[in-house]
């Protein structure tokens, strides 16, 4: 079931500049640096700052992917926000974007939430929306700020950040040829409501979960295009350390050179539903016409959202210029320690 | 317009005054003031009070009755009126009276001004007092009071090199004679070391470069001048009033380096008493901050915009100086009970002039001007008093 | 103090820097007048809304260190006064940058931030804060 040419007309990407190394945090726990960095791959995540969350960064990238394109935030006929963080349990994120890039008051508008998948399940109703005619434009958001218990293993991985793609129909720069979805019961990591720490079942969080749910939404993708793993350029998995994704794209036949632009975890952290869309965002800043990239999200609990992305010849007049990319994201950095981390995190008690 | 005189002054001490309320404080002060002018009760026509906000210190409003009725003059169903400007409450309730007598409204008037800062939490009243800041657009990003005279400060090193240490000589200076003022708040030395090297409150400004929080009350008898010997022979008279005003948020004006409100009303009052800066010989300024001494005698004329921190640093603003500034310790060494200010700059000025200031008097005082500013600068009141 | 009314009212200043512009002198200002106090009443009626670019430079700034209450646990912070580059000139805090980086004429430029909460069941409050501009990403 081939689509018309719909699919992301422009994007956009924010990362706080905060980072912690893994040795700040390790040894404020009395753990072994190098033991972690290797068992995880990865060295050093993003930390929001106490000014940021999940709504000022959906609005910088929502912002940054408006400046690359031409066209009236009026007609975003629709807005959605994935997001494990939003700012309220109760009271929408993507009324405060929509606000902050004029796209209201005629607003289709609201907050998902499926772990780290809830971005790219915007994603696939942005798509939907559009296909069918009801909207001209879509803006999808993965964003998040976050949780992770102090001492535990998530300390280290659990970051902040965010992707927004506005998606529509014509002269994309990438069209999206097809998406569909793998969901079961699983529950292999949760968070209670008003509870504020995650929990997760160990080793749980592997095979069953993470592993079972992204290699049968790929296959299914890949049997449904008839593909095969060397037809793509690029491969975008989703990350919550800098190991799965690689040992994932062996399972399925990937190279580590087809996922390697779209890996950001050892430098970032997980940025939870801006984990596998800042992927595609690295890979889109890079890409070339003709480009195939397939994307594969997981969120806990449990799903995956497979996607066949192909790049088009308006990719070479995208104004990425106007915004940073997310190489320039990475970059702008400045490292805080344990102190100041449990200071912006709210760790401390204070009445 | 007929002229006024001041024939009596009254003045509690400024402090952390845990015994006293907000009526214990005025009524002290306006008691002493009748006594001081020698009338009795009766023969008050009205009564002014400034003060900036008891509604949010001690959670009372309506201020004008209470004061009246603190003072007992509701039994004569005294007319009365609480008068509000932020920090220049009082300054503007002394304008307010001496307008109501130089009209020929009313004759004899007690106006006072009070503050009762200590019943709140230290905290709290940081809070109180940026209420005289922009809500919206100044406060709402945690903006504070020192933190917008801070701004005034490094703009005016940027554009006139003026020097922390010229800062501090302000607030030096005014702590000495402190020394010398029984009612003053602070009566302690300071050095320049010690100004530099207190805690910070907002960038360049320390601790030492703020005025404080205070209780405290002043009060004072006007007249009509015609009047006044029927009272007492140390006459003092209003020559000059001025007021003005300016954007409420700070970033509102031209350039944050003068008060264009302070040089407008200062321009009333010199024209209407005929006098010129260099016919000054004292005046209480307005230093809730150091940098906010330097900005008054510049705006006032005493100097030229930019020498400000020069003439601190030159002792020129000492009581023995050629231009005495704040001989009464200023808000920064005398206190700042913020309604009470615009009063007991009157008072200080007053008994200057009569020769009554004790061990801080100014040798040879005959014409003296009060300075009051509300918030960073959006309000100005300045009086000219002059001996008769 | 900030009420929710309060603040919704001034959401399109607030999140998008909308003003006005006089069209008769072409004075900008933020937050917008109905009236301009220069051209007074004849400026009424000529008044248009403009959203101002959110650049500018840094007039003047402080460090706070004794915050008021609501931004207990910030400090140290920086607050300046921006100059934009259409004309009017506004205050925020200043971030993304080591506080002894700041400067007078710094350029900066507008970022959406969270600027208070109403503890943590109340309302969150957000608006405008200014970071340097960067020079590889300045535009």
């Amino acid at each position: 079931m081939p689509m018309e040419e719909i699919g992301i007309a422009s994007y956009g990407a924010y990362i706080p500049m905060n980072r912690i190394k893994v040795e700040e945090i390790a040894s404020t726990w009395g753990r072994n640096p190098e033991n972690i960095k290797k068992g995880l791959r990865i060295s050093e995540k993003s930390v929001p700052s106490p000014d940021e969350d999940t709504a000022t960064i959906s609005v910088t990238a929502a912002r940054y992917a408006l400046s690359r394109i031409d066209i009236n935030p009026a007609d975003i006929g629709a807005i959605f926000i994935g997001s494990e963080s939003h700012p309220y349990a109760v009271k929408p994120t993507s009324t405060i974007v929509g606000e902050a890039i004029g796209s209201t008051p005629e607003l289709m508008a609201a907050d998902y939430e499926f772990a780290c998948k809830a971005g790219t399940a915007a994603i696939q109703n942005c798509l939907a929306l559009v296909r069918a005619g009801m909207i001209k434009y879509g803006l999808a958001i993965g964003a998040d700020t976050a949780q992770s218990a102090p001492g535990d293993a998530l300390e280290y991985t659990a970051s902040a950040g965010g992707a927004a793609f506005i998606i529509g129909k014509d002269n994309v720069i990438a069209r999206i040829n097809y998406t569909c979805s793998f969901a079961t019961d699983t529950p292999d990591f949760w968070r209670r409501e008003a509870r504020k720490y995650p929990r997760h079942g160990g080793r749980f969080t592997g095979m069953p979960a993470y592993f079972k749910h992204i290699t049968e939404a790929a296959k299914m993708l890949m049997s449904k295009m008839g593909t095969k793993p060397e037809d793509y350029d690029y491969a975008v998995f989703h990350q919550p350390n800098g190991k799965f994704p690689l040992t994932v794209a062996k399972m399925l036949g990937f190279r580590e050179e087809q996922v390697r632009q779209g890996l950001l975890t050892p430098l970032i952290g997980n940025t939870y539903s801006g984990s596998s869309p800042l992927g595609l965002c690295s890979v889109l800043d890079v890409a070339k016409p003709g480009d195939r990239i397939m994307m594969v999200s997981y969120g806990s609990g449990a799903g995956s959202d497979a996607f066949d992305i192909t790049v088009t010849d308006n990719i070479k007049n995208f104004q990425k210029e106007k915004a940073p990319t997310v190489k320039q994201l990475i970059e702008r950095k400045r490292y805080i320690n344990y102190a100041v981390y449990a200071k912006y995190r709210d760790l401390l008690y204070w009445e | 317009m007929r002229d006024v005189a001041i024939i009596g002054v009254g003045i509690t001490k400024f402090g952390e005054l845990w015994d006293k309320s907000f009526r214990n404080l005025i009524s002290e002060a306006g008691t002493k003031a009748i006594l001081d002018a020698g009338i009795e009760g009766k023969e008050i026509d009205a009564l002014f009070v400034g003060s900036m906000s008891p509604g949010r210190f001690v959670g009372q409003e309506h201020v004008g009755a209470l004061v009246a009725d603190s003072s007992g003059l509701h039994v004569m169903n005294i007319p009365t009126t609480r008068v509000e400007n932020a920090c220049a409450s009082g300054g503007l309730a002394l304008r307010q009276a001496y307008i109501s007598v130089a009209s020929g409204m009313h004759d004899i008037v007690v106006v006072g001004g009070v503050e009762k800062m200590t019943d709140v939490i230290g905290g709290e009243a940081t809070d109180i007092l940026a209420m005289a800041a922009d809500q919206e657009w100044e406060a709402f990003f945690g903006v504070t009071f020192p933190a917008l005279y801070a701004m005034i400060a490094r703009r005016h090193m940027h554009e006139y090199g003026t020097t922390r240490e010229q800062l501090a000589e302000v607030a030096v200076k005014n702590h000495d004679n402190g020394l010398l003022n029984p009612n003053a708040h602070f009566r302690r030395k300071i050095t320049v070391d010690s100004v530099l090297n207190a805690t910070m409150v907002a960038d360049p400004l320390t601790v030492l470069d703020c005025s404080p929080i205070s209780d405290g009350a002043a009060a004072l008898v006007l007249a009509p001048l015609d009047k006044a010997k029927q009272y007492t022979d140390k006459i003092v008279k209003i020559s000059g009033s001025g007021q003005a005003s300016d954007s409420l948020a700070l970033h509102g004006r031209e350039d944050i380096c003068t008060f264009k409100a302070t040089v407008e009303a200062a321009r009333q009052a010199y024209k209407q008493a005929g006098v010129e800066p260099k016919d000054i010989d004292l005046a209480e300024v307005h230093d809730c901050f150091t940098i906010a001494e330097i900005l008054a005698i510049e705006d006032l004329g005493f100097v030229k915009k930019g020498e400000g921190g020069k003439a601190a640093e030159e002792g020129r603003t000492r009581i023995d100086g050629d231009i005495p500034i704040n001989p009464s310790g200023g808000l920064k060494a005398k206190g700042h009970p913020v309604g009470a200010t615009g009063i007991a700059q009157a008072a200080e000025v007053t008994l200057q002039l009569r020769g009554e200031a004790g061990k801080r008097q100014v040798k040879d005082a005959e014409i003296g001007l009060t300075h009051n500013i509300g918030g960073s600068g959006a309000t100005c009141v300045v009086h000219i008093l002059e001996v008769v | 103090m900030t009420t929710v009314p309060r603040f919704w009212r001034e959401i399109p200043q607030r999140y998008n820097l909308i003003g006005t512009k006089c069209k008769i002198c072409g004075r900008v200002y933020f937050p917008p007048r109905e009236v301009c106090p220069y051209c007074r009443r004849k400026s009424l009626e000529n008044m248009e809304k403009i959203r101002l670019s959110g650049k500018g430079t840094i007039y003047s700034y402080t460090i706070i260190h004794t915050p008021p209450s609501k931004f207990e646990g910030q400090a140290p912070y920086a607050v300046g006064i921006v100059e934009l580059e259409e004309g009017p000139r506004i205050t925020s805090q200043i971030v993304d940058c080591e506080l002894d980086e700041i400067k007078i004429g710094m350029k900066v430029e507008a970022v959406f931030r969270k600027i208070q909460e109403d503890g943590d069941t109340g309302a969150i409050y957000y608006g405008f804060k200014f970071r340097p501009v960067e020079n590889e990403s300045e535009r």
